[in-house]
């Protein structure tokens, strides 16, 4: 009964929690343009089920992808586990579903089993990759600090998980075979899971009752209260992407990736120049700045691109300018807007909802040298396994740099020149445009 | 290649006789006035002749089709150069374009239409690549033939507009051996001019993007490096200089090896 009432505050107070900091970052996200992405919505349903949901893209580097199948597939499943301990732990029952189910919950949980080793294998793999192999694209200086940090916690945090599953489960199994679980007895020596039947005696077998019985409820609660504690980890973390990789890839880009965006603000200025008919497509009285300073002249597309970031670096590794040894790292683009994003969102809960100037911007962030470093090549585009497109920031810090702020690099003003007077980027006359065909 | 000079029309030209080509050639900047983009040019004109396809240029009334601009940055210089481009030729009511650069080719498709240009708009590799499979252009191999030819994706001809196939075709039909570097398709990496970095020195690094390309293109030993770009044409040619190879290894537009391995 004091359990029940203990997980019922617990799951509550988790869930109230959860809430409170997913509509901030749905605030904050909102703070961006608006863009619509509401078009081809069957388009947009087979890029989430083939991108997200199948992890398509991931398998451009396969034996990350593996692993992290392992993970996502354990962690899809663990959640049929997750209702069971759920409903335990609001009526104080013991597997509750387990009787109802009979062979088709030993199958089950067994599958959740396997999975959750391999699941384990594939934690210790990536904590190795990390830390031990030192992986490059794990290790760049934009990971210095907290984001290494954050890493090493959900991977570590995901262990704790899997071992609470185990402690839970291969105590239960030496009760049952013992008849002393609290499980209804159905008969047999062993609740007949597949991993637990084996590593349980293995490790617990010689333990008396009382210690099986402690090591069967740390487990228990050790993994209920490390999911409450995930869930509300999330939103601090870059695990995030485990939600957000859904939505994001939904509204992914679905135009030829060559295509960038058309200013409609510039079209309205430059336009009635050739047509003196042409209507202005944007409201006068709310001109738009050309390009992007700060994190809410992007588009909440462009934020929760930033949200949905899991830092894997495949983005950077992929980068020509990276590669070369260039300061620009398309991940820290994205983990910069990010990071400005959340300073913007604790400025407008401090100062009760509004945004107060804080002299600040997406340039305190990111440099203009890495914005003019870029080759627009899309190869970070190309890469990211959740479609995020750090190439959009770019360019349209770039266009705020040139159009509001007159501020490129003097080459690129002289092939601004060029083009303007000579209708070519180098300096030669435009009536010699077809000399070429005079010579041989 | 022979020398024997081809008559090119210019549509006013066309327009004053009375006729409308087939065509479009959308030359570029770098193909009308950069001496080693010319012979690209050049080799596409031939081609076009060879097959008898009735086309034009717009001569001095082409001008910059704006995407070093808006890849810098200056929407307000695209934007001004597109309109400026799309009177002249909805003026003449073209229809197709054939371009001799990925550049033109993507900012001519995909960001003409918002602004009032819409044409059916193809690369030049397309181009022969349709007229290989229809029977108007027979192509051998000739000084290509058994070559090993590494082919060098484009950015905006690869990853921005999904073409992969159609050089990659060409190359074959040429009796050649086509080799492939790791980073291929999807996952080519630039040659370093995208992003109007063809018109600036690069940020502070360990290394030239274009040097790091044509390492990695040179490791496979080609008798040619294959672009369909003229500004990777650029970048691999002085790559290829750096590293001293210029006698094994020569920088060449799938154009240039229709035209020369026909004796166009």
């Amino acid at each position: 009964m004091i359990s029940s009432v203990i997980f019922a505050i617990l799951l509550i107070g988790a869930s109230v929690l959860f809430t409170i900091n997913v509509r901030k970052i749905r605030r904050n996200i909102l703070l961006g343009r608006d863009i619509s992405l509401t078009d081809n919505k069957g388009d947009r349903l087979r890029t989430m089920l083939l991108v997200a949901f199948g992890q398509q893209k991931m398998f451009s580097k396969p034996i990350p992808a593996i692993l992290h199948l392992f993970l996502y597939v354990a962690f899809i499943i663990t959640q049929i586990e997750l209702l069971e301990i759920i409903w335990d732990g609001f009526t104080g029952a013991h597997r509750a579903f387990r009787p109802a189910l009979g062979g088709f919950y030993t199958f089950m949980v067994s599958f959740i089993e396997i999975l959750s080793v391999l699941a384990f294998i594939g934690t210790i793999a990536f904590l190795s990759r990390r830390n031990l192999l030192k992986v490059p694209r794990l290790n760049m200086k934009e990971l210095k600090g907290w984001p290494m940090k954050d890493a090493n916690l959900i991977l570590l945090g995901e262990l704790s998980l899997l071992c609470f599953i185990f402690m839970m489960n291969g105590a239960d199994e030496v009760l049952y075979s013992r008849g002393e679980s609290h499980a209804v007895n159905t008969g047999g020596n062993s609740l007949g899971l597949s991993i637990s039947s084996i590593i349980g005696p293995a490790l617990f077998g010689n333990m008396s009752h009382d210690t099986l019985v402690i090591l069967e409820r740390v487990g228990w609660w050790g993994h209920i209260i490390m999911v409450f504690a995930f869930l509300n980890y999330l939103p601090i973390s870059k695990h995030l992407h485990i939600i957000l990789g859904f939505p994001n890839t939904y509204f992914s880009n679905l135009r030829k990736k060559g295509q960038f965006t058309t200013l409609e603000s510039v079209t309205d200025v430059v336009a009635p120049n050739f047509d003196p008919a042409y209507v202005a497509k944007t409201d006068p009285n709310n001109p738009q700045r050309f390009g992007v300073k700060d994190v809410q002249d992007l588009t909440w597309k462009n934020l929760l691109d930033a949200y949905t970031c899991t830092e894997c670096g495949r983005c950077t590794s992929a980068c020509p300018q990276n590669i070369t040894g260039k300061k620009l790292s398309p991940r820290k683009i994205m983990m910069d807007t990010r990071d400005r994003l959340e300073e913007v969102g604790k400025n407008i809960d401090k100062n009760k909802g509004t945004f107060v100037d804080d002299g600040k911007s997406l340039f305190d962030y990111i440099s203009t040298e890495e914005i003019w470093a870029c080759n627009t090549c899309n190869a970070c585009v190309q890469e990211c396994p959740v479609n995020i497109d750090p190439l959009a920031i770019i360019m349209d810090m770039r266009r705020f740099l040139v159009m509001e702020q007159s501020q490129s690099p003097n080459e690129l003003n002289m092939m601004f020149t060029n083009t303007e007077n000579n209708g070519a980027p180098w300096q030669f006359s435009p009536s010699d445009r077809a000399n070429w065909t005079k010579e041989n | 290649m022979s020398n024997t000079p081809i008559t090119v029309r210019t549509m006013a030209e066309m327009m004053a006789a009375g006729e409308t080509p087939e065509i479009l050639f959308w030359v570029g900047c770098s193909g009308s006035f950069d001496d080693r983009a010319k012979k690209i040019t050049k080799a596409i004109v031939r081609i076009l002749d060879h097959v008898n396809i009735k086309f034009a240029i717009l001569g001095a009334e082409e001008s910059c089709n704006g995407d070093p601009a808006k890849r810098a940055g200056n929407e307000f210089l695209f934007q001004m150069q597109a309109m400026q481009n799309i009177t002249v030729m909805n003026g003449y009511g073209i229809k197709k374009i054939v371009t001799g650069c990925p550049h033109c080719f993507n900012i001519l498709k995909n960001e003409y239409p918002a602004l009032g240009g819409n044409y059916e708009v193809i690369h030049h590799t397309q181009l022969v690549q349709d007229l290989i499979n229809q029977g108007k252009l027979k192509v051998k191999g000739g000084a290509f033939k058994g070559k090993k030819i590494v082919f060098h994706d484009p950015c905006y001809l690869g990853r921005g507009n999904d073409v992969y196939e159609a050089p990659r075709e060409i190359i074959q039909k040429l009796d050649s051996e086509l080799a492939e570097m790791k980073r291929s398709r999807a996952k080519g990496l630039c040659c370093g001019a995208g992003g109007a970095q063809m018109f600036k020195e690069a940020e502070p690094g360990n290394k030239e993007v274009n040097v790091e390309r044509t390492e990695e293109a040179l490791a496979l030993n080609p008798d040619v490096i294959a672009v369909a770009c003229p500004f990777c044409n650029t970048m691999m040619t002085d790559g290829v200089k750096n590293f001293n190879k210029e006698d094994k290894t020569k920088v060449l537009d799938i154009a240039e090896l229709i035209a020369q391995a026909n004796d166009l």
